[in-house]
C-alpha cells in the first residue's frame, strides 16, 4: 500500500475539502433563491402512486442559519488547526504536543511531592504511610492488571507477596525489574531430556524436590536426566535469579502445579514477559512503587 | 423492455412478501442474541465457558444479524415495494430479484454459522470472511440491476425522492463493501486485509461510519420518504429541502469516518477533517427529520389513533436526537470523554433501536396487510402494545448507557493530587453493573415487542393470501 508521500495528495485532499464545504454553502444559497411555484393544491404538481405529492415549502430559516453556522465554524477550525494537507494551522496544535505538554505539567506539579520520597531509602519508604498509600495507588493503576489487586498474581503472573523472587527481591533489583521489564525464557527441553518416559521421570523428580506428590520410582529414574535442567535451575533445583530461572524446591508453581503442567513446560518451554514501565512512570514513581512492592514481602 | 412493461399490469410482490417476513424473523433472532450478550455483561458465567457462546463471537453475530439480516431484509423489501409503486412499473428482471432473496438468506446463514465458529476478518461490521464477502458483492450487484432497471423503465417522468436515497444507498454500499473487504485470501475462510496499519484502520472506519450513513441512514430515509407521507395521507413538506439535504448528506457523510479514530496514530489533519465534516453533517441530517415530521402538519390528530404513524414519528425524533448527539461526540474534546465508553454504545442504539428499528416496524406494519390482501394488521391493539414496549425499552436502554458511559469516562480520567488515577479499571467495571441490568431490561422489552410483531405478522399473513396488486394509471399531470 502506498504511503502517499507525493506532494500532490495534500493539495488534492485540501482542494476537495474546501470545495465540499463551499459546495454545501452554494447548494444552500442556490436552493434558497429558487422561487417556490405551487399549484392550486399547494404541491409542485408531481404525483406518484396515485396520491404521493410534494409541497415546496421554503427551507426553514433557523435550519438554514444552523447550516451556515456549522460551515463558518468548519472554515475557522480548519484555519486554526491542522486539517488542510500539510498546513499546520494557526495555533500550531498537534495531539503529540498536547500530550507532552500535559505530561510535563503534571510531572512538574508532582515534583515537590516526590522530592521528599526520592531522598529516602526504599526500606524507609515502605514504612512511610503517605508513600505507602501513593505506592498502592500506583500499583493499582499500573501493576494490578497482571499481578492482581492483592498482588498475589495468578497463573503466569508472579505473586509479589510471598518473598519468592524470580529476578531478585532487593530494592535495586525490584527497581530494575519495573524500569526495564523482564523476559523469562525457558527453551523446550524434551529433546535434551530424552523420550516421553524420560520427560515423565524428570517431572516426577522435580516434584520430589519440593516434597510434592510424586512417583518415587520415576523420580529416581529421572534424577540423572535433571542435569539438563540444572544448567539454569541449579544442581539442587534452587533456581538462578541471574537468569530468572525459578526455584523448583519451594512448592510455588508459576505456570501450574502437578506432573502434567511440568511435562508441558519441559516439552514446550515458556516465554514470559513483563513490559518495561520506564515510559509510563517517572524515576521517582518507580522508586515509590518499588518500595510498596518490597514492603509486601518484607513487613 | 418498454413493451414488456406495458403488458404487465400487476406489481411483482412475491419477493417483497418473502423479504418482509424474513425481516421480522431475523429481527427477533438478532435482538435475542443482543439480549443474550447484554445478559453476559451482567452475568459473565452465561458465556458458558465455551468458545462458540463467548461474548467476542456472539457480539458480531448480533450486529450482523440486526444490521444486515433485519435491516437488510427490510431495505430489500421496502425498496422493491417503493420503487415499483413510485415508478408505476413492474420490478425489472423479477427472477433476478428472487435470486437476491435466496442469496441474501444464504449470506445470513453463512454468517450465523461462521461467526460463532470464530471465522472473522476482525473488522467491525465487516467480519465475514472472503467467500461470504464475494457472495455479498454478487448479490448486491444483482440488487442494483433490479433497482436501477426498474427506475430506468419507470412510467412516471420524475424520480421520486425515496428512490434517490435508495439509489445512493445501493451504490455507496457496493463501493464501501468492495473497498473495505479487499483482502488476500490465505486459505478457505482466512484472509489478510489489503491495507496495513493506520491506513487499514482508516479504510475500516471510512467503511464503518458510512455503513451507518448509507445502510442505516440513506436507505431508511428512503423508507421514510415513502411510508410517512403515505400513512399520514399528506404531501411531503418541502421538495427544496429534500434536494439540499440529500446532496449535502451524501457528500458530507463520506468524510466523517475519522472521528472514530480521534487521538490515535491517525494524522492530526485527518482527524480534524473528520470532526469538521461531522459537524457540518448536523444540518443535512436534520433536513430529513424536518421533512418527515413537517409532512405531518395537518394530520397531527392521526397520531392519537394510528400506532403505525406513531412508530414513524417517534422514529424521526430519535433520528433527530442521535444525529445531534453524533456530531457533538465527534468534537475532539467531547470524544476524549466519550470514546471507548458505553456512551458510544448507547448512541448507536438510540439510532439503531430508535430510528432504524421503529421506522422499519412502521413500514412493515404498513406493507404486510396490503401484501396479503387484508384491510389492516390482525391486531391493532398488539401494534399499540409493541409501540409502548419498544419506546420504553429504548428509553431505558439509552439512558442507562448514557449514565454508565459518562460515569466510566469520568472515572477513567479522575486523578488524585499525587498524579495517580483515582479509580482502577475494575472499579469502573463494577460501577457499571446496575446500569447493565437496566440496559438488559430495556433490551428485553424491545425484544418482547418484536416477538409480538412476529405473532401479529404471521396471523395477518395466514388470515389472508398473497394479494395481486394492479398498477394504477399514471396521473395525468405527473
Amino acid at each position: 500500500m502506498s504511503d502517499f508521500t507525493s506532494n500532490f495528495w495534500p493539495v488534492f485532499i485540501s482542494a476537495i475539502s474546501l470545495l465540499g464545504i463551499f459546495g454545501c454553502a452554494l447548494l444552500l444559497w442556490r436552493t434558497s433563491k429558487v422561487k417556490v411555484v405551487a399549484t392550486a393544491d399547494g404541491t409542485n404538481g408531481h404525483v406518484w402512486d396515485e396520491d404521493l405529492r410534494e409541497m415546496n415549502n421554503p427551507l426553514p430559516r433557523w435550519w438554514v442559519w444552523m447550516f451556515i453556522f456549522t460551515i463558518i465554524f468548519a472554515l475557522f477550525y480548519l484555519a486554526a488547526y491542522p486539517g488542510l494537507g500539510s498546513y499546520a494551522g494557526k495555533l500550531g496544535w498537534t495531539q503529540n504536543n498536547q500530550y507532552d505538554q500535559e505530561v510535563a505539567n503534571a510531572n512538574k506539579a508532582l515534583e515537590p511531592l516526590y522530592a521528599k520520597f526520592t531522598a529516602m531509602s526504599v526500606e524507609d519508604l515502605s514504612k512511610n504511610p503517605e508513600a505507602k498509600a501513593i505506592g498502592e495507588r500506583l500499583f493499582m493503576n499500573n501493576c494490578s492488571q497482571c499481578h492482581g489487586s492483592d498482588a498475589k498474581g495468578s497463573r503466569g503472573f508472579p505473586n509479589l507477596t510471598d518473598n519468592d523472587w524470580l529476578h531478585g527481591g532487593s530494592p535495586e533489583k525490584i527497581k530494575e525489574t519495573i524500569t526495564g521489564g523482564r523476559i523469562g525464557m525457558m527453551p523446550p527441553m524434551a529433546a535434551v531430556v530424552g523420550n516421553a518416559e524420560d520427560v515423565k521421570n524428570v517431572a516426577n523428580y522435580v516434584l520430589s524436590l519440593s516434597g510434592s506428590m510424586h512417583d518415587s520410582g520415576r523420580a529416581g529414574a529421572g534424577k540423572d536426566k535433571f542435569t539438563a535442567c540444572a544448567a539454569c535451575h541449579g544442581p539442587e533445583g534452587k533456581g538462578n535469579q541471574a537468569v530468572g530461572a525459578p526455584n523448583l524446591t519451594d512448592n510455588i508453581w508459576l505456570h501450574g502445579a502437578g506432573e502434567a503442567a511440568i511435562i508441558k513446560r519441559v516439552n514446550e518451554g515458556k516465554i514470559n514477559q513483563m513490559p518495561a514501565q520506564q515510559a509510563r512512570l517517572t524515576e521517582a514513581q518507580i522508586h515509590v512503587v518499588a518500595s510498596y512492592v518490597w514492603g509486601l514481602s518484607n513487613k | 423492455m418498454q413493451d414488456l412493461n406495458v403488458k404487465s399490469t400487476t406489481y411483482e410482490d412475491g419477493v417483497i412478501r418473502q423479504f418482509s417476513i424474513m425481516a421480522v424473523v431475523w429481527g427477533v433472532v438478532g435482538m435475542l442474541v443482543g439480549v443474550i450478550i447484554a445478559a453476559q455483561l451482567v452475568w459473565p458465567e452465561l458465556n458458558l465457558g465455551l468458545p462458540w457462546t463467548s461474548f467476542g463471537r456472539l457480539r458480531p453475530l448480533h450486529t450482523n444479524a440486526v444490521i444486515f439480516a433485519f435491516g437488510g431484509c427490510t431495505l430489500f423489501a421496502t425498496s422493491y415495494y417503493v420503487v415499483q409503486r413510485t415508478c408505476q412499473t413492474k420490478l425489472f428482471m423479477p427472477k433476478l430479484a428472487s435470486f437476491t432473496f435466496w442469496a441474501w438468506q444464504l449470506v445470513i446463514l453463512s454468517a450465523a454459522v461462521s461467526l460463532p465458529l470464530g471465522f472473522t476478518q476482525g473488522k467491525e461490521y465487516a467480519e465475514l470472511e472472503w467467500p461470504i464477502d464475494l457472495l455479498i458483492a454478487v448479490t448486491w450487484v444483482c440488487y442494483a440491476v433490479v433497482f436501477f432497471g426498474t427506475v430506468g423503465t419507470r412510467k412516471v417522468k420524475h424520480i421520486y425522492v425515496a428512490n434517490w436515497f435508495f439509489g445512493a444507498f445501493i451504490i455507496t454500499v457496493a463501493l464501501l463493501h468492495i473497498v473495505n473487504s479487499a483482502a488476500i485470501p490465505a486459505g478457505f475462510m482466512k484472509s489478510y486485509s489489503a491495507y496495513a496499519g493506520v491506513q487499514d484502520a482508516m479504510v475500516q472506519w471510512w467503511y464503518g461510519h458510512n455503513a451507518v450513513g448509507f445502510f442505516l441512514t440513506a436507505g431508511f430515509l428512503g423508507i421514510m420518504y415513502y411510508f410517512v407521507p403515505k400513512q399520514a395521507g399528506r404531501p411531503v413538506y418541502s421538495y427544496s429541502l429534500s434536494i439540499v439535504h440529500f446532496w449535502a448528506l451524501i457528500f458530507t457523510y463520506m468524510w466523517a469516518g475519522p472521528h472514530h479514530l480521534h487521538y490515535t496514530a491517525l494524522p492530526d489533519w485527518t482527524q480534524s477533517l473528520g470532526m469538521v465534516f461531522s459537524l457540518v453533517l448536523l444540518a443535512p441530517s436534520w433536513g430529513g427529520m424536518i421533512n418527515g415530521i413537517m409532512t405531518m402538519s395537518g394530520a397531527w390528530h392521526k397520531l392519537r389513533t394510528d400506532p403505525i404513524l406513531r412508530f414513524m414519528i417517534v422514529s424521526l425524533s430519535f433520528y433527530g436526537m442521535s444525529t445531534f448527539e453524533g456530531p457533538m461526540m465527534a468534537i475532539k474534546t467531547v470524544n476524549s470523554l466519550s470514546h471507548y465508553t458505553d456512551w458510544t454504545v448507547g448512541h448507536v442504539h438510540s439510532g439503531a433501536l430508535g430510528w432504524v428499528g421503529l421506522v422499519s416496524m412502521g413500514a412493515i406494519y404498513f406493507m404486510i396487510p396490503r401484501l396479503f390482501g387484508q384491510k389492516q394488521m390482525h391486531s391493532i391493539k398488539a401494534i399499540e402494545l409493541h409501540f409502548w414496549l419498544a419506546t420504553i425499552g429504548i428509553v431505558l436502554y439509552i439512558s442507562a448507557l448514557w449514565i454508565s458511559g459518562v460515569m466510566e469516562g469520568l472515572m477513567w480520567r479522575a486523578i488524585n493530587t499525587d498524579g495517580t488515577l483515582t479509580y482502577t479499571f475494575v472499579e469502573s467495571v463494577k460501577a457499571k453493573h446496575p446500569y447493565y441490568i437496566i440496559r438488559l431490561l430495556g433490551g428485553l422489552l424491545y425484544l418482547s415487542g418484536m416477538t409480538i410483531m412476529l405473532w401479529n405478522v404471521i396471523k395477518t399473513a395466514t388470515n389472508g393470501k398473497a394479494a395481486i396488486a394492479t398498477i394504477p394509471p399514471v396521473a395525468a399531470h405527473a
